[in-house]
């Protein structure tokens, strides 16, 4: 067998930036869907996205940040550099400590354990599979997660200049389709962080593990 | 001691989450937190500014329908120029003068089909024609040393600032005409700002006086 682990199980660079975006990430989404209300519709004037199933969709006033545009466009570009410096610290720290190998999800190594895992979840499978650090579900959600975050950012440096990073732009189909998937990675993570939250309140000792960086995961 | 620790720890946090929301105030974001992180921003946008590198001109194919490009202007009915309008280019410039719209045509003439971005969030896309701002500079002899621009227009005061380095990009102009025929009273007739580096709010129509 392996040699026992006895690194934390949950290092405190992961638990700062872990927290960190839950402080960072609701004021991104907050301030971005007031951003969204100055013009609540989807594609160029004059030939709106048709199947886009948002279009002239108005957010609740309570999941708003800035009162209006330029207060929300303020705190959304204020924040923004806080939040990818929360990412790249995180990523900076998976690689550097080598946590990248039991925390990323590696499509020949995990997926069969993520389909188990959520057929386990799903009631079609009766044991969950062996335990592990983190199982491939985990592994899938997390590193879902951070590529939607990373999504996000790109996407919205194509729309914060459009013109000077227009090569970056050319790749996610220019400034309306920066702006299609900007809103898609916000709803994909808002999926996720449903999922994610019913998941660890399910597992308490997860919680303990993220607030105190001791224990099993 | 060790009981202390996470107590003390809770009120800084409280005591930095305190500070941070005192720091964030949406009516007053040029203070602050936002304040600070404003500035920032201004040095990352002057810094990724290339003079040269040009927003791409858009396919045909992308013209946005007339009567859906928005005309926005705050007076309460379409501003109209005064019988004797002319542009009066002054300030930091060795030679001040006025220009009407005939005088315009006659210089080198420059025409721009790219994306409009408006700080809504909306896009479309035009082509206008006018002359570039670095050419009229030129002509009036303008101080290098300039830091920035004023533009200001005959809709009810509305006027706005440019820093010098957008004013002299290529893709920068006076507009006097919009998809092949003269600008209309909704898109800032006779002679507004057009431009690939900026959002419609800075683009100012009913132009009246450059200093
Ligand atoms: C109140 C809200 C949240 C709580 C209580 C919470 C709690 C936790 C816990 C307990 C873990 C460890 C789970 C495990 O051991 O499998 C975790 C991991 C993680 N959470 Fe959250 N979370 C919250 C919000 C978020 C949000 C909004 C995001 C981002 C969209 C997020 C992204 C992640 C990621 C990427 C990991 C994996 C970290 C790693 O292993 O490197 N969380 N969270």
């Amino acid at each position: 067998m392996e040699t026992p682990d006895t690194r934390s199980a949950q290092p405190w660079p992961i638990r700062l930036t872990h927290w960190a975006n839950v402080v960072l990430l609701p004021i991104m989404a907050a301030s971005g869907l007031q951003i969204w209300v100055a013009y609540p519709y989807m594609g160029p004037r004059g030939a709106l996205m048709k199947p886009f199933p948002l279009q002239g969709w108005a957010p609740p006033e309570w999941a708003r940040i800035g009162d209006w545009l330029a207060g929300a466009r303020h705190w959304h570009f204020a924040f923004m550099w806080l939040f990818v410096l929360n990412g790249l610290v995180y990523v900076g720290y998976l690689f550097a400590s080598g946590e990248w190998r039991r925390r990323l999800f590696l499509p020949r190594r995990d997926a069969r354990g993520a389909l188990a895992m959520a057929a386990y979840y799903l009631r079609l499978r009766r044991e969950p599979p062996a335990p592990q650090f983190y199982n491939g579900l985990q592994r899938l959600g997390y590193t879902g997660a951070l590529s939607l975050g990373a999504l996000a950012v790109l996407t919205g440096a194509v729309m914060y200049k459009p013109v000077q990073l227009q090569a970056l732009g050319w790749l996610v189909g220019g400034y309306e389709g920066a702006r299609l998937l900007h809103s898609t990675s916000l709803f994909l993570l808002l999926v996720f962080t449903l999922g994610h939250v019913v998941l660890v309140a399910v597992h308490p000792r997860t919680v303990l593990a993220m607030v105190t960086g001791r224990g099993q995961t | 001691m060790r009981r202390t620790r996470p107590l003390s720890r809770r009120r800084l946090l409280l005591g930095a989450g305190a500070a941070g929301l005192a720091a964030c105030d949406s009516s007053n974001p040029h203070a602050g937190f936002l304040g600070a992180m404003e500035r920032f921003n201004l040095r990352v946008q002057s810094g990724l500014l290339r003079p040269g590198l040009l927003a791409p001109t858009e396919p045909e194919g992308s013209f946005t329908p007339e009567e859906a490009f928005p005309d926005y202007f705050i007076s309460p009915t379409v501003p109209l120029p005064p019988p004797d309008w002319a542009l009066e280019v002054g300030g930091m410039v060795a030679r001040p003068r006025t220009f009407t719209v005939e005088d315009l045509t006659r210089m080198p003439r420059t025409d721009l089909r790219v994306r409009h971005h408006c700080v809504e969030g909306w896009s479309a896309v035009a082509s206008w024609h006018g002359v570039q701002l670095r050419e009229l500079a030129s002509i009036v002899g303008a101080d290098p040393r300039a830091p920035c621009l004023e533009f200001r227009s005959f809709d009810s005061g509305y006027w706005s600032t440019w820093d010098r380095e957008s004013a002299l990009h290529p893709q920068s102009i006076l507009a006097y005409g919009m998809n092949g025929e003269p600008l209309l009273p909704g898109h800032g007739a006779p002679l507004r700002l057009y431009a690939a580096v900026k959002l419609g709010y800075k683009m100012v129509k009913y132009l009246t006086e450059v200093n």
